[in-house]
């Protein structure tokens, strides 16, 4: 890791100042891919800001028909919610499908969504769930947030406050882990809207990150079981390929999650 | 550089490094507490596991001063002077080690998930739980024993507290 | 503790510093005005280096000093070597390319290293590094050891033309050709054993201290055999005479063959050291071990089964291609020969057998022994072809291995081994009563019933070990001998230090060795203690490798207490005033039978330091030494057999069930022979299922680190049931064959077959991804046993 000069914010505010004042900075959530590439001397921040001190980003709340959750809250503390599980059971199970456990104790939401890995579980349940993402400055739905393979609509010093998920009538998140890093080579989130709308996510396959699967969101509307999504693929010509996967291989792995997921919502 | 204090193994520490310390190099080279290792470079195999404010948490993948204040708890400070916990004891009596590279971050692993499940743990559950630990040498069978005797022990002896 | 003797599953006396966070590892080691080395490697697999600018580096905090090749030459430090000559068919020797430990004209693979910073901590160290500009003229690379043969290749060494390094055989060519040419059924496979890194779990360190004063070097290093690299850096490598170089091996964290070798950094480390005038530590990263610590396998084979109208087999015609990467590495060459090719007898009597290898030189990182070191490759590419052929004429698995089984020992094989004690039939009864052979078919219909393909696989493996009878070996082309050392140190209160030339690096020595002095003296294993992994403390030892701690080390040891106690018994017989033949020796104490006389082994001991009473011209003290040289190979076998469900819709493969029937000869200490297995069988089942080094056209080692090199966790193996039936080696003393590297040998077959069996197709290559599975089962649909 190159040196850096570590920061301790305790507000939004104070992170934004740090942030403006440095000719080069990089925000800190739990660090479990910012210090990973630090250390593979892949970043090299002058600046550090750790959002880690501040209060304001972490926690977990029931809010109007939707449930909130604070960018600083942990994988582990989504994952174990009493109140997420209850809500929405599919994000809790989706929370502590990430990483190990150890990784689940120190990563956010918030750093997970706003490095926005293509294989990265959150953004398949923020997309699905139609969530919305509050940022320092402004809110953004979530196909507005997520632009490209580690790309997001954040500005340079923008913080993720906090992403709110309407409430579903049911939902489920299915994912086939890499054998070796054990991100998702292919993770699909379904979700059933009160109103009965239906979307679906899939991460890990994508060329472009996280997309959402029309075909499978219309017979699902018709039909909410497995075997309405069973006949549907994906165009293997977007996905990913590489050692542990052919793009072939991942359009099968997306309607084999996709299946099991609607399955799993029951 | 920054001073960097916190609670290690019960006791108050402070020392000065370089922000870029990682909290597995203050815990070795700072604090001269060798029984946290370094096994890879892209925090997968567990060998640094310690705990921060009660939770396992992988050490060479935090910045030393993000846990500025904290408490951290090594392997050293598990044992209660002489004896063993639990877990180390569990881990001697089913061969769970070998080479015992990986067994301070698999010991502190194992510890943490029996706090969270308590006695409730099965071989699945304990097998997916070390998902960020690896072994090369016992090909995990012994280890998983280890943890389902220690989390058996640790929970009876629980309930006969209560 | 107290006494725990042979049999005894005693718990290990080493873990109470590893369970507590003492452990003293290489890299636990901090020495006054200690520096750190770090390596500047090439991205390139192969590129001239055509300059190398440390200008900028030079400048940099911290920094001691930046050393390159010409440095390294010019202080005459030696090119890197291969110890073990092999000839090719032709007669000719093995060609053999230089490899200097800093390159400075041709790098031939990526991470190779160029140049080395030296400076006060380990991140300024790496940040100097960064800074050391080198050119490159890019070279075209080679990475499949096929094409490295075909005209036209890139060339990477000019003493090897057309890249080979030997192209050798073994057996008879005739008469194998004679037994294809007669035969009623020929089964033919062509079959790929995978790269893979081996990974212990402490990466390679070095710490390096030379003392002006003195002229003498310390070495702290991540080592399997202290001694042989003590013996190499100073025999080949020229950094100092033997006494004036101390190799300290502390606690290993593991090794599987990966830390036999000498590599460039620890002579760089050494020589820095005496350069920079201070201490100098090196600590790989798993990326640099990735890039630089010696891979295994990689073989590419054709094999040819001939069979006679009744299946017996008849012969046997093996061609395979070796890759042994960009620089042969200290045993790279024996590995692929005569630890492979010498097994391709299997359990089974086959009248002929051919085999040629040809060594191939490519731009990937060299290749040398990992657990098993040659077979692995061997058994698995027995056991693939016996299970295809069986399956070709229709014969059951189980049946076909018995009818060609071999049942009378002493078996001389065509190719060399001459198999000294067996009994197949008794680990194939074994592994398929504990697995529920017979109750299968039930169980492969409950499965598809819930959409899972089921599969059983067998696997009887031999293999030798014990390595190695140093004539043998040395007849072969080996540059050492492999006998080992031992000494019994009996100190005046009656403890008792057994010093080894066997390494521990997760073996448990310290626990089964004490147990045969307990055994012998009736004496607490608390009582003994191990000393091994340093020169100056232990004379001489080859080291911990080819599971030859207890068939070769231990022998050693017992050859030294057979000295001790007989000491012993002459120094009771003349204080007892009894006769030599009449002194017993029980839990501790000394008897004249058939009396009540007695004295302790301390009693014992102190006599025979105080030297008042000793018998007529007997030197004082208690303390013999012994070399111990095996006449043979020994010969551990058994029968894996592995049950797989494979979901067909994703190809993931979930082992549902596995048995390992091992014959072992006499276990010292059960429990920890079972650890030896569960982790043996568990790298086999990642080589199945999971690993593989991959290269990309350029070099580029893509799975470089565990983002995407799949090691196995916890979650993809299942709990084992281990059973083990017992033979006794004829060879050595206690009857040993040892037991490291028989799971990791035994198990890919099983699992392959396993899969293959499910899916009903034979065509699947190792790792068996859930994609290659997914691919060879479509249209595998899920149905009951026939």
């Amino acid at each position: 890791m190159y040196e850096t000069n570590y920061h301790r914010a305790s507000s939004v505010e104070e992170a934004g100042k740090l942030f403006t004042g440095s000719e080069d900075a990089k925000y800190l959530g739990g660090g479990q891919t910012l210090i990973p590439t630090m250390k593979q001397r892949l970043a090299a921040p002058v600046d550090l800001v750790d959002l880690g001190g501040i209060d304001d980003l972490k926690g977990i709340a029931e809010d109007s028909g939707a449930l909130r959750i604070g960018a600083g809250t942990t994988h582990y503390d989504v994952a174990t919610s009493d109140v997420v599980k209850r809500l929405i059971p599919g994000l809790a199970h989706l929370a502590a499908c990430i990483g190990d456990p150890a990784v689940r104790h120190m990563g956010t939401m918030g750093g997970s969504i706003a490095n926005n890995d293509p294989a990265a579980d959150y953004p398949s349940a923020l997309v699905a769930l139609g969530a919305t993402v509050t940022t320092s400055t402004r809110e953004l739905s979530a196909e507005e947030f997520f632009t490209g393979m580690f790309e997001t609509a954040l500005e340079e010093d923008e913080i993720v406050i906090a992403v709110s998920f309407p409430v579903p009538e049911k939902s489920a998140y299915s994912k086939y882990p890499n054998p070796a890093s054990r991100y998702a080579m292919a993770g699909v989130f379904v979700a059933k809207t009160k109103d009965g709308s239906v979307r679906v996510a899939a991460t890990g396959a994508g060329q472009d990150g996280v997309f959402r699967i029309a075909a499978m969101e219309q017979a699902l509307a018709e039909t909410w079981s497995a075997d309405a999504v069973a006949g549907i693929s994906v165009d293997a010509g977007d996905l990913l390929s590489d050692i542990h996967g052919t793009a072939e291989y991942r359009a099968n792995l997306v309607t084999v999650m996709a299946k099991r997921a609607v399955a799993a919502a029951g | 550089m920054t001073k960097v204090a916190m609670t290690l193994n019960g006791k108050k520490v402070t020392a000065d490094v370089e922000d870029r310390t990682l909290l597995v190099h203050y815990i070795r080279e700072a604090q001269g507490l060798t029984g946290t290792h370094v096994g890879c470079d892209t925090s997968q195999c567990g060998a640094c596991v310690v705990h921060v404010n009660g939770r396992a948490v992988k050490s060479c993948t935090m910045l030393a001063a993000q846990a500025s204040n904290a408490e951290v708890l090594t392997v050293e400070g598990l044992a209660n002077g002489a004896e063993l916990h639990p877990v180390q004891a569990a881990f001697r009596e089913h061969h769970g080690l070998q080479c015992g590279f990986c067994t301070p971050g698999m010991i502190m692993t194992a510890v943490d998930m029996i706090q969270r499940h308590g006695g409730n743990l099965d071989e699945k559950t304990i097998r997916h739980e070390l998902e960020g630990n690896i072994c090369r040498c016992t090909g995990y069978h012994n280890i998983v024993k280890a943890i389902k005797a220690a989390a058996d022990q640790m929970s009876a002896l629980q309930t006969a507290a209560e | 503790m107290g006494v725990e003797g042979i049999g005894a599953r005693a718990l290990r006396k080493e873990d109470k510093r590893f369970i507590t966070g003492k452990g003293k590892y290489t890299d636990d080691k901090v020495l006054p005005r200690m520096t750190y080395a770090a390596f500047v490697r090439s991205p390139h697999a192969h590129a001239k280096i055509t300059n190398i600018d440390a200008s900028a580096a030079l400048e940099m905090p911290g920094v001691e000093a930046v050393l390159t090749g010409h440095e390294l030459v010019a202080d005459g430090i030696g090119n890197l070597i291969c110890g073990w000559m092999v000839h090719s068919k032709d007669g000719s020797p093995m060609n053999m390319g230089a490899w200097r430990a800093l390159e400075s004209e041709i790098v031939r693979h990526t991470g190779q290293a160029v140049a080395v910073v030296i400076a006060d901590t380990q991140e300024l160290a790496r940040d100097a590094a960064d800074a050391v500009n080198v050119d490159y003229e890019e070279l075209p690379a080679i990475v499949s050891a096929s094409a490295a043969l075909l005209d036209g290749a890139p060339q990477l060494h000019p003493e090897a033309p057309n890249n080979l390094i030997f192209d050798w055989e073994i057996g008879d060519e005739a008469s194998t050709d004679a037994a294809f040419a007669s035969a009623s059924h020929v089964t033919r496979m062509e079959i790929e054993n995978n790269r893979l890194v081996p990974n212990p779990m402490e990466p390679r360190a070095a710490v390096a201290d030379y003392d002006v004063a003195e002229e003498h070097y310390t070495l702290y290093t991540t080592s399997q055999n202290p001694h042989v690299a003590r013996l190499v850096l100073s025999a080949f490598y020229n950094v100092a005479p033997e006494h004036k170089l101390r190799v300290i091996a502390p606690d290993v964290g593991g090794g599987f063959g990966s830390k036999i070798f000498i590599y460039p950094e620890e002579i760089v480390a050494l020589w820095a050291s005496k350069r920079v005038g201070r201490p100098v530590k090196w600590v790989s990263d798993r990326t640099e071990a990735f890039l630089t610590d010696a891979h295994g396998r990689d073989h590419k084979t054709v094999a040819e089964l001939a069979l006679d109208a009744n299946n017996k087999i008849t012969g046997f015609r093996v061609k395979t291609v070796a890759n042994l990467g960009a620089y042969m590495s200290l045993f790279s060459s024996s590995v692929p020969t005569y630890l492979y090719a010498t097994l391709l007898s299997g359990q089974y009597d086959i009248p002929a057998i051919h085999a040629n290898v040809k060594a191939v030189y490519t731009n990937t990182t060299p290749v040398d022994a990992y657990r098993g070191a040659g077979r692995p490759e061997a058994t698995f590419v027995v056991e693939r072809i016996i299970e295809t052929a069986a399956r070709e004429v229709g014969m059951s698995p189980v049946d076909f291995r018995r009818q060609n089984f071999v049942r009378s020992f002493p078996h001389q094989t065509p190719v060399i081994m001459c198999y000294d004690a067996g009994d197949h039939d008794a680990t194939l009864d074994a592994a398929l009563k504990a697995i529920d052979y017979d109750g299968f078919p039930a169980r492969k219909s409950e499965a598809a019933s819930r959409g899972k393909l089921r599969g059983m696989g067998l696997s009887c493996y031999i293999e030798a070990c014990g390595i190695a009878p140093s004539a043998a070996v040395g007849s072969l082309g080996a540059g050492v001998g492999l006998w080992e050392s031992a000494e019994v140190r009996v100190n005046p209160v009656g403890t008792i230090e057994v010093l080894t030339g066997s390494h521990s690096h997760g073996q448990g020595h310290e626990t089964t060795f004490a147990q045969l002095v307990s055994e012998r003296f009736g004496v607490g294993t608390e009582t003994v203690a191990i000393v091994h992994g340093d020169t100056d403390k232990v004379q001489f030892g080859m080291g911990t490798y080819g599971s030859r701690s207890g068939a070769v080390g231990m022998s050693a040891i017992v050859k030294a207490l057979d000295k001790v106690e007989a000491k012993a018994k002459r120094i009771a017989a003349h204080l007892m005033e009894a006769s030599e033949g009449d002194i017993q020796i029980e839990g501790g104490v000394l008897k004249v039978a058939g009396t009540d006389k007695k004295l302790s082994f301390s009693e014992i001991a102190l006599a025979a330091y105080t030297a008042h009473n000793l018998p007529e011209g007997m030197e004082p003290g208690l303390k013999e030494g012994a070399f111990y040289d095996p006449t043979n190979f020994t010969f551990p076998s058994g029968t894996y057999a592995c049950e797989v469900e494979v979901d067909p819709d994703t190809g993931k493969t979930e082992i549902v069930n596995f048995v390992a029937a091992d014959d072992f000869g006499k276990i010292i200490n059960p429990m920890i022979v079972e650890g030896q297995v569960h982790g043996g069988l568990t790298q086999g089942i990642g080589q199945a299922l999971l690993e593989n080094a991959a290269y990309d056209e350029n070099g580029q080692l893509l799975s470089a680190s565990y983002m995407d090199y799949a090691m196995p966790r916890a979650d993809d193996v299942p709990s084992y049931q281990l059973l083990t039936t017992e033979t006794l080696c004829p060879g050595n003393p206690l009857g040993m064959k040892g037991c490291g590297e028989a799971g990791a040998i035994g198990s890919p077959p099983a699992v392959i077959n396993a899969i293959t069996d499910a899916i009903n197709n034979n065509d699947l290559a190792m790792p068996a991804t859930a994609e290659r599975v997914w691919r060879a089962s479509r249209g595998a649909l899920p149905q009951a046993a026939e």
